[in-house]
C-alpha cells in the first residue's frame, strides 16, 4: 500500500508543479468565465420569464453551471496531459518505475483536483465580481462537494481515454462528450421550462440531477441532495473502474 | 485581372477548397458544430420568446444567424490555418520563385473561403428549413441570406489570412479562435440588444459589429425585409471586408520583400 500512495503523491506533485510552472493550466477556466460573462451579462431578462424562480438569481444560476464546467474541463485537461506524457515517453518510463501502478491514476487525480481548485476560485471570484450573491451560506459546501465529484469523475474517464489512446489525438474523444454532457442539461433556463427534444435528453442527463442539486445548495434550498451525490459517486466509482482498465490496456501494449 | 493571374487563382482556389473538403476533421467543425450549438440554443433557450418585446414567436427562427456567423468563423481559421501551413512548409516561398503571383495565393485562399461559406450557408438554409424555420422574407430573402453569409465569411476570411502573413505560423492563427468565439457571443447572438439588461453588456454589444451581422441575418428570417438592419450588416460586411483585404494585402506586400 506504501508503494501505491507514494507513487500517487510523486505523479501528483510533478503535475501540479508542471501547472505552477505554466500559466496554461488555468485554460480550463476560460471558457467557463467566457460563458459565464457571456449568458450571465447577455440573458439576465431570461429570468424574468415566467415559471422562472430561481431564487438566487439568474448571474448565480449561470454561476453555478460555469463552475461545474470549469471543474469537469480541468478534469479533461488532465486526461490530455496524461495523453501528452505517453506520448513524449514519460509515462512509459514511470509504468516501468512505479511499485504499483495504480497509484499513477490517484497521482493524477489528486493534481487534476489542485487544478479544479483554482480554476473554481478563479470562477467564483469572477462571478462575485459580477455580482453574484450567496444566500445558500454553509451549504455552499454542498455544491463544492458535488463539485469535487464532478472533477474526479471527468478526471478518470479522460485518464481512462488517454491511456487507451495514448495519443494527443485522444483529445476530441475526451472533450466531446463531457462537453454534450454538459450542455445538454438545463443550461439556461430550469427544467420545468425546457421544451422538445432537449427537454427529454435533459431529463436522462445525471448531470441536470447534480446541477440542480448544485444550483438548489447556492440558493440555500437544497433539491435532490441524495440522488445528486449517489449520482456523483456512482458516475466516480464506473470512470475509477474505466481508468483501471485503460491502464491495464496501456500495461499489455506495454506503454 | 488579366486571364493568366484568374487562371492561377482559379487553380489556387481548387487547391484550397479541395484541400478543406478533403480534412473530414475540419468539415465536421464547419457543419457539425455550428448546427448541433444551434439546436441546442434554439431549443434551450426558447423560453426566452415569453420575454415581453421579445420579436419572434420561436426561438429557432430567433437563433438562426448563430450558424451561419459561426460557420463562417470556422472557415476563416481553416483557411487562415491553411495559408499559415503553406507558409511554414516553404510552399508560399516556393511559389514566389515561380511566375505565380504571391498575390493569386491570397485570393485564391479567399476564393475558397466564398466557396466554403456559399457550401455552408445553402447547408445550413436546408437545415434550418428542414427544422422548420420559417424565413419571413420569402425565397428572394433566402438568396440574400446567402450572399450576406459569403460576405460574411470573406471578411472574416480575410481576418484570417491577415493573421497568417503577418504571423506566418499556424498555432498564432488557431489561437485566435477564442477571440473570435468570445466576440460572436458579445454580441446581440441571444437577445436583442433593447432587450439586454446588463448596460456593459449592451454597450459591447452595440460596439461590436458582429452584432449588426447577426441583426442583418436574423431580420431576413423574423421581420422580412428591414432596410436598415440591411444596410447595418452588408455595411459592416463591406467595411470588414475591405479592411481585412487591406490589411492582408499590406502584410502579403512586407513577407515578399523580405
Amino acid at each position: 500500500m506504501g508503494g501505491f500512495f507514494s507513487v500517487a503523491w510523486a505523479v501528483a506533485a510533478r503535475q501540479v508543479y508542471k501547472y505552477f510552472a505554466n500559466p496554461a493550466f488555468l485554460a480550463p477556466a476560460f471558457f467557463p468565465i467566457f460563458f459565464f460573462v457571456a449568458f450571465a451579462g447577455g440573458l439576465t431578462r431570461v429570468g424574468d420569464v415566467p415559471g422562472f424562480d430561481y431564487a438566487a438569481g439568474y448571474i448565480a444560476f449561470q454561476f453555478v453551471w460555469a463552475l461545474l464546467q470549469a471543474v469537469a474541463m480541468g478534469g479533461a485537461f488532465t486526461g490530455f496531459s496524461i495523453a501528452g506524457d505517453f506520448e513524449n515517453g514519460f509515462a512509459r518510463r514511470l509504468m516501468l518505475a512505479a511499485s504499483d501502478r495504480r497509484g499513477i491514476i490517484l497521482g493524477y487525480t489528486l493534481a487534476s483536483l489542485v487544478r479544479a481548485t483554482m480554476t473554481g476560485t478563479l470562477v467564483t471570484v469572477v462571478a462575485l465580481i459580477a455580482g453574484m450573491p450567496i444566500i445558500g451560506g454553509f451549504d455552499f459546501f454542498g455544491l463544492i462537494g458535488l463539485a469535487i465529484l464532478v472533477n474526479v469523475a471527468a478526471t478518470l474517464f479522460g485518464a481512462g481515454i488517454a491511456m487507451l489512446l495514448r495519443t494527443q489525438q485522444a483529445g476530441p474523444v475526451i472533450r466531446t462528450p463531457i462537453f454534450l454532457v454538459l450542455f445538454l442539461a438545463p443550461v439556461f433556463v430550469p427544467l420545468n421550462l425546457l421544451s422538445g427534444w432537449i427537454e427529454i435528453l435533459a431529463r436522462f442527463n445525471p448531470f441536470t440531477t447534480i446541477l440542480g442539486a448544485a444550483r438548489g445548495f447556492l440558493a440555500g434550498t437544497p433539491v435532490g441532495v441524495l440522488p445528486a451525490y449517489s449520482i456523483g459517486l456512482g458516475l466516480v466509482v464506473l470512470f475509477a473502474l474505466w481508468a483501471l482498465y485503460g491502464l491495464r490496456r496501456a500495461e499489455k501494449t506495454g506503454g | 485581372m488579366n486571364s493568366s493571374l484568374l487562371v492561377q487563382i482559379l487553380s489556387l482556389a481548387r487547391r484550397s477548397t479541395l484541400r478543406t473538403l478533403r480534412q473530414p476533421a475540419v468539415m465536421v467543425s464547419a457543419l457539425v458544430f455550428p448546427m448541433m450549438f444551434y439546436t441546442i440554443n434554439a431549443y434551450g433557450l426558447d423560453a426566452a420568446t415569453k420575454i415581453p418585446g421579445f420579436p419572434a414567436d420561436s426561438y429557432k427562427d430567433f437563433a438562426f444567424a448563430f450558424p451561419l456567423v459561426q460557420a463562417s468563423l470556422f472557415g476563416a481559421i481553416t483557411a487562415g490555418s491553411d495559408l499559415a501551413r503553406d507558409i511554414e512548409s516553404g510552399f508560399f516561398d516556393r511559389l514566389s520563385l515561380t511566375p505565380m503571383r504571391p498575390s493569386a495565393l491570397l485570393l485564391g485562399m479567399l476564393a475558397g473561403v466564398v466557396a466554403l461559406g456559399l457550401i455552408q450557408g445553402v447547408i445550413f438554409l436546408i437545415m434550418g428549413l428542414l427544422f422548420g424555420v420559417d424565413i419571413k422574407s420569402g425565397f428572394p430573402g433566402m438568396l440574400v441570406l446567402i450572399l450576406l453569409t459569403v460576405l460574411v465569411s470573406l471578411g472574416f476570411g480575410g481576418i484570417g489570412a491577415m493573421l497568417a502573413l503577418r504571423t506566418g505560423s499556424v498555432e498564432a492563427v488557431e489561437s485566435a479562435f477564442p477571440l473570435f468565439f468570445v466576440s460572436i457571443f458579445m454580441s446581440s447572438i441571444n437577445l436583442p440588444r433593447d432587450l439586454i439588461e446588463a448596460d456593459w453588456f449592451r454597450i459591447v454589444a452595440t460596439a461590436n459589429p458582429i452584432s449588426y451581422l447577426v441583426e442583418g441575418l436574423r431580420s431576413l428570417v423574423i421581420t422580412g425585409w428591414d432596410a436598415q438592419a440591411l444596410a447595418l450588416g452588408f455595411g459592416c460586411a463591406l467595411a470588414i471586408v475591405v479592411l481585412s483585404l487591406a490589411g492582408a494585402s499590406s502584410f502579403l506586400r512586407t513577407r515578399v520583400a523580405r
